[in-house]
């Protein structure tokens, strides 16, 4: 970038490809070459850079001027904005959506300028198929701190002390975790990385792998010497092709790097990884089910009484299992230091949190902020607050396994133990707004039928139950609501949570249990006076 | 042409029974479904019973056992496109295509799909038409892209 006057840097994340960034950024490039105009100008593809609603988008440095929502057509104005005695353009810029004022700098758009973007920062900034774009940034300089410098042994106390904990959901220790898996006995270990983001509504984990491959194979690695492991491998969703192709090139590049495989950088350590595509399966997202998947099995979790993953995971070895997030915070934590993660957050949940906020809320896209950030900051400061001039009805976090959380809670801190207290759970990073225009029945049908679909069948309770909540759910929402149906759900939730054998089984009912606790007049209006107060259900 | 393909793609593996789920992937990329013969050609290749091939491509709902239509259309049904009103798109689709979810077209034009997410959710409600991602849908916009077509001729099969 150094000798570059300007770079052009055209977003290339799903939701802007979706708009035609590809297209985009072919004619740039074509447009430059022809015009003989290219010296000093590069052009180049990023990642992500959260902001999905206005894409495509656009970010001219240095100086940082945003476009948004670019069209083929304005290319050639493009070019010649960014030729000497180019002036920016106007029509092009972020509209503040409150005061129609234009924003013409990346830095000084409100969804941004709450934000503490730690692994997000450099999503949208780097190419992500290009290895040198990421150690310009300091990338791989953990690896290379830790095995030059460190310990494995002094790695797993820096992620002890760093205090973070598992991004995929239900935050367990990450350094106890790795720990355990350093000291289960065995020659042969394997590194995982859980990327199966099953979530229905979340696109953080594909955001990140699009925008910062190497930031996760990083991590991984690390971990890998950490724990004393030479096999990893990435376990991506079917959906995801693109994710996919960016970690295969990535993969390629650290390999020809010599930062995978034999002796990496001249140590005698050697690891090296590969990429299994799960098959469309949400329960895979659990850790023994994505086991099996990997080995080739149906996707099914382990029964009870069963070892824990470290000790006996992929073809029984202690296998280490995070999330794609945790792994992408290991050199940043290496870094800078346990004392710098540890810094953000609040006492029991370090570092930061990654949302992806949908639903009805004027800012959607992908923010990242401290944890025990509010509810509030997150809607209203980032968010832009409710669209139409409706009012907040609920938030829901967790997905399919969380809770639904009322507007009046919305100034608890977002962090695992209050989440968790308030009926919800943080969950791997899906936040959904929900208004005055959304049916909270309709919301825990919806779950359930999701839940229903994806049961693997093995636990009775877990099977039929979440289909006759379903079906009772079903028919409230067809003003076919029975007097007893209320009870009979609680029941149902209490037994299904007791006898399922994994997560999915025992969380399965959540949806059902937050409405119920916060939204009953609405269960109410359906049964009774035979009304959906939101309008959504059809009544008949 | 089919064996062909099939005999293609297992010899680039080495037989291993971890290899089933990453073969039947390639499968269905080069010939759009798992027909039977093919599946009990992948359990000789592995040496399992065709209905340890059989039980896995059922359990995963990526895999499919009839062939798809030439254009394949999936309504995202998760949280976020669901409350920005998804029901609504499946519908009005449903309409101009003549088919219901799960279904392709006697001619095999189209398949109707619904997929969990497609990780566009800041766009919702989506839809994806074969490879490409259409954001921001609205019934008027799903009418307008489906306007004219859709089989008349009945004979639809689900899934
Ligand atoms: C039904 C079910 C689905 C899950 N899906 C995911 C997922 O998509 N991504 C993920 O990271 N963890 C998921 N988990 C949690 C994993 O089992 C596991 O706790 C996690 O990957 C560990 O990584 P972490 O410690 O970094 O959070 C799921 C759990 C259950 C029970
Ligand atoms: S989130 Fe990323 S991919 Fe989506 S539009 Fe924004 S910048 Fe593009
Ligand atoms: S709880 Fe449900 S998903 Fe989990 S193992 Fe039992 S049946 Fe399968
Ligand atoms: S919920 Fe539809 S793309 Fe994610």
């Amino acid at each position: 970038m150094a000798n570059n006057r300007c770079s052009v840097l055209v977003c290339q994340g799903t939701g802007c490809v979706s708009g035609g960034s590809e297209h985009i950024y072919n004619a740039l490039k074509d447009e430059l070459e022809s015009s003989g105009h290219d010296e000093g100008i590069s052009v180049k593809r990023t990642g992500c850079h959260g902001f999905c609603q206005q894409g495509p988008m656009i970010v001219v440095e240095p100086r940082g001027v945003f476009y948004t929502k670019v069209k083929t057509d304005d290319v050639p104005d493009i070019i010649k904005s960014v030729l000497p005695g180019g002036k920016s353009l106007d029509r092009l810029f972020y509209r503040d959506p409150v005061s129609e004022k234009a924003v013409t700098h990346y830095h000084d758009i409100p969804f941004y300028i709450k934000q503490e973007r730690t692994i997000l920062k450099y999503c949208g900034y780097i190419d992500p198929e290009e290895i040198n774009d990421y150690t310009e940034i300091g990338g791989y300089a953990a690896l290379r701190k830790a095995i030059t410098w460190m310990t494995p042994e002094g790695v797993i106390t820096e992620v002890k002390n760093s205090g973070i904990r598992g991004l995929g959901g239900a935050g367990f220790p990450a350094g106890r975790k790795w720990e355990s898996c350093r000291n289960a006995p065995g020659d042969v270990k394997y590194v995982v990385c859980n990327a199966d983001e099953g979530d229905p509504g979340a696109f953080q984990d594909r955001s990140v792998m699009e925008g910062n491959p190497h930031s996760v194979i990083e991590g991984m690695i690390i971990a890998a010497y950490a724990i004393g492991a030479d096999k990893g491998f990435i376990y991506v969703r079917a959906e995801y092709p693109l994710a996919v192709n960016r970690l295969k090139t990535a993969i390629e590049q650290a390999r020809q790097e010599g930062l995978l495989g034999d002796n990496i950088l001249d140590s005698d350590f050697s690891f090296d990884m590969e990429i299994f595509q799960g098959a469309g399966a949400f329960v895979c997202g659990e850790s023994t089910a994505l086991v099996r998947s990997i080995e080739g099995k149906r996707g099914m979790p382990k029964a009870m009484p069963r070892p824990r993953t470290t000790e006996e995971g992929l073809w029984n070895k202690p296998t280490l299992l995070n999330n794609v997030k945790t792994f992408a915070n290991i050199p940043l934590i290496i870094t800078n230091g346990a004392g710098w993660f540890a810094r953000r957050g609040t006492e029991k949940s370090k570092g930061t949190a990654v949302f992806s906020l949908t639903g009805k809320v004027v800012n959607c896209g992908l923010i990242e902020v401290p944890m025990g950030a509010t509810l509030r900051k997150i809607i209203y400061d980032i968010g832009g607050g409710i669209p139409g001039g409706k009012s907040l009805k609920a938030v829901q976090t967790g997905g399919p396994s969380g809770g639904c959380l009322p507007a009046e809670m919305i100034d608890i801190p977002v962090d695992f133990d209050s989440l968790a207290e308030a009926g919800s759970i943080m969950g791997s990073g899906g936040l959904v707004v929900m208004d005055e225009g959304t049916c909270m029945v309709d919301v825990a049908r919806y779950f359930l039928d999701f839940n229903r679909r994806e049961s693997c069948g093995q636990c009775i309770p877990c099977r039929l139950g979440t289909r006759q909540m379903f079906e009772i759910l079903d028919d409230i929402t067809k003003g076919k609501g029975r007097p007893g149906d209320i009870d009979l759900l609680d029941r149902l939730s209490k037994s299904i949570k007791r006898s399922s054998i994994c997560g999915l089984g025992k969380t399965a009912p959540n949806p059902v249990i937050t409405t119920l606790r916060y939204f009953r007049d609405e269960y109410d209006a359906h049964i009774r006076d035979m009304r959906c107060p939101a309008g959504v259900c059809s009544m008949k | 042409m089919e064996e062909e393909f099939v005999d293609r793609i297992l010899a680039s593996y080495k037989g291993e029974r971890n290899e089933l789920v990453p073969i039947l992937q390639e499968v269905q990329e080069n010939l759009g479904y798992l027909p039977e013969k093919a599946m009990i050609d992948i359990a000789r290749f592995l040496g399992v019973p065709g209905s340890h091939v059989y039980s896995v491509a059922s359990f995963y709902a990526q895999f499919r056992t009839l062939p798809l239509g030439k254009t394949r259309v999936a309504v995202c049904r998760g949280t976020a496109c669901h409350i920005r009103g998804a029901p609504l798109i499946l519908h009005e689709i449903e309409d101009a295509i003549h088919l219901k979810e799960g279904e392709t077209s006697g001619d095999l034009e189209y398949t109707l799909e619904t997929v969990a997410c497609i990780g566009c959710c800041a766009l919702a409600p989506c839809i994806k038409v074969n490879m490409d991602v259409a954001g921001d849908m609205t019934p008027e916009k799903a009418k307008e892209l489906f306007k004219g077509n859709g089989n008349s001729n009945g004979g639809n099969r689900g899934e």
